[in-house]
């Protein structure tokens, strides 16, 4: 896949004071920027759960193409997702999960045309980190008393 | 197309240090991004000790000092010193500010200052701005009218009509908003970014422009206006207290409004 030229490279080409010419730097971004303030640092998130997230489906599929298979096929499932690290996965996969929602809820909001002020976004983006952990815990909770 | 590093020759290396004379009593570390093109070395940090004491309380005062009394090599633009120009937008310590507005003391240790971010940079602190001038240019930023103005007498507005230009009209075009968003960085060249967005919106929400579906129909596309993802950053950046997230929402908002 080819993409057409970049406007921007015409910006790059300097001079120096003799006349020659002299490729500009461009300026740090990343490097140089707060990424962790709340505002990017909520969004950069939403984004890895989503993905997180859709990958994690595939340990559905293959627990629900294992169920079609036979016992044995089943039994090797439940076995990975019941050890250590498969609870951990999961684990991960539903604080994936209920983040994504909550920052879409979020999403929902601002689209609707509501919550662009600083203030409220400050605290919106406060709320789906600490509910975030609350529901997460919370879900487990309830799984748990429910398996056994 | 997001590239995360920065290309070889942006690179930034060590650079000199200037002790701050024996004696001074709050002593503050300035981190200065310099490119100087007449050299064909990377960009480097430089590091200049000051003696608050002996500084103003903003963050120019403290370039101003270092040009006038430590080096006078070190390039920035500045103008007003009262945050009306625009013109010494940069990133300190993290955030898109004006220099001129920003106090020193709300820095914690040293104060880290690089040119505005992902920008072809002329010299130390100064970008070339012409990229987004064209895109400014490219959403005719003036009054579009057929009906010819009334004899002997401006186009009038209500309080109201008036009133839906607030937080627009005082944009200085510093460009501290745009070059915060990380959207803005990755496809620039075709993303107009949030101060040229809400520039586009102070005409769309004009009640004597007549061009409002012309206006809007020139930013119905994949990139100019929908490569706003909310995040938020220019709201968070503007040293004006704008809220360019807004205006671009609401002309998001109006692009569905006029499918019926």
């Amino acid at each position: 896949m080819s993409y057409p030229p970049d406007p921007r490279q015409a910006a790059f080409a300097g001079r120096r004071s003799d006349g020659t010419p002299v490729q500009r730097p461009l300026s740090p971004h990343l490097q140089a920027y707060d990424m962790l303030q709340m505002t990017s640092a909520v969004s950069i998130m939403c984004r890895i759960t989503g993905v997180a997230w859709s990958v994690g489906v595939l340990l559905l599929v293959w627990w629900l193409a294992a169920l079609a298979t036979g016992p044995a096929a089943f039994a090797q499932v439940q076995w990975f997702m019941s050890s250590f690290i498969g609870l951990l996965v999961l684990f991960g996969l539903t604080a994936a999960a209920w983040f994504h929602t909550l920052a879409g809820l979020r999403h929902l909001a601002w689209d609707a045309g509501h919550g662009f002020a600083l203030p409220t976004v400050m605290k919106t983006g406060q709320w789906v980190m600490v509910a975030t952990g609350v529901f997460t815990v919370l879900t487990w909770v309830v799984a748990l008393v429910v398996w056994r | 197309m997001a590239t995360f590093t920065l290309p070889k020759n942006s690179t930034i290396g060590q650079g000199q240090v200037f002790k701050a004379e024996p004696g001074a009593k709050d002593v503050r570390a300035f981190k200065i991004y310099r490119w100087d093109p007449d050299t064909g070395d990377n960009p480097r940090t430089d590091t200049y000790e000051l003696d608050l004491a002996q500084t103003g309380p903003m963050v120019l005062d403290a370039l101003i000092k270092i040009k006038n009394e430590v080096d006078s090599t070190l390039t920035f633009r500045r103008s007003c010193r009262e945050g009306i120009c625009g013109s010494c937008a940069m990133n300190i310590d993290g955030l898109n500010t004006l220099a001129c507005l920003k106090p020193i003391e709300d820095v914690k240790g040293d104060v880290r200052i690089s040119p505005l971010p992902h920008m072809p940079v002329m010299k130390d602190l100064v970008p070339d701005l012409s990229q987004i001038y064209a895109q400014y240019r490219s959403i005719e930023p003036w009054l579009k009218a057929d009906t010819p103005a009334p004899p002997d007498e401006e186009r009038r507005q209500s309080k109201e009509e008036r009133a839906k230009l607030d937080g627009m009209w005082e944009c200085i075009l510093c460009f501290c908003c745009s070059t915060s968003c990380p959207s803005y960085w990755w496809n620039g060249d075709r993303y107009l970014g949030p101060a040229v967005l809400l520039a586009a919106y102070r005409w769309i929400a004009d009640s004597r422009d007549e061009y409002t579906g012309e206006r809007l129909d020139n930013l119905e596309d994949p990139f100019r206006l929908y490569r706003c993802h909310t995040i938020m950053n220019c709201t968070r950046a503007c040293p004006k207290g704008l809220n360019p997230a807004e205006a671009i929402g609401k002309i998001k908002t109006l692009m569905v409004e006029r499918q019926g």
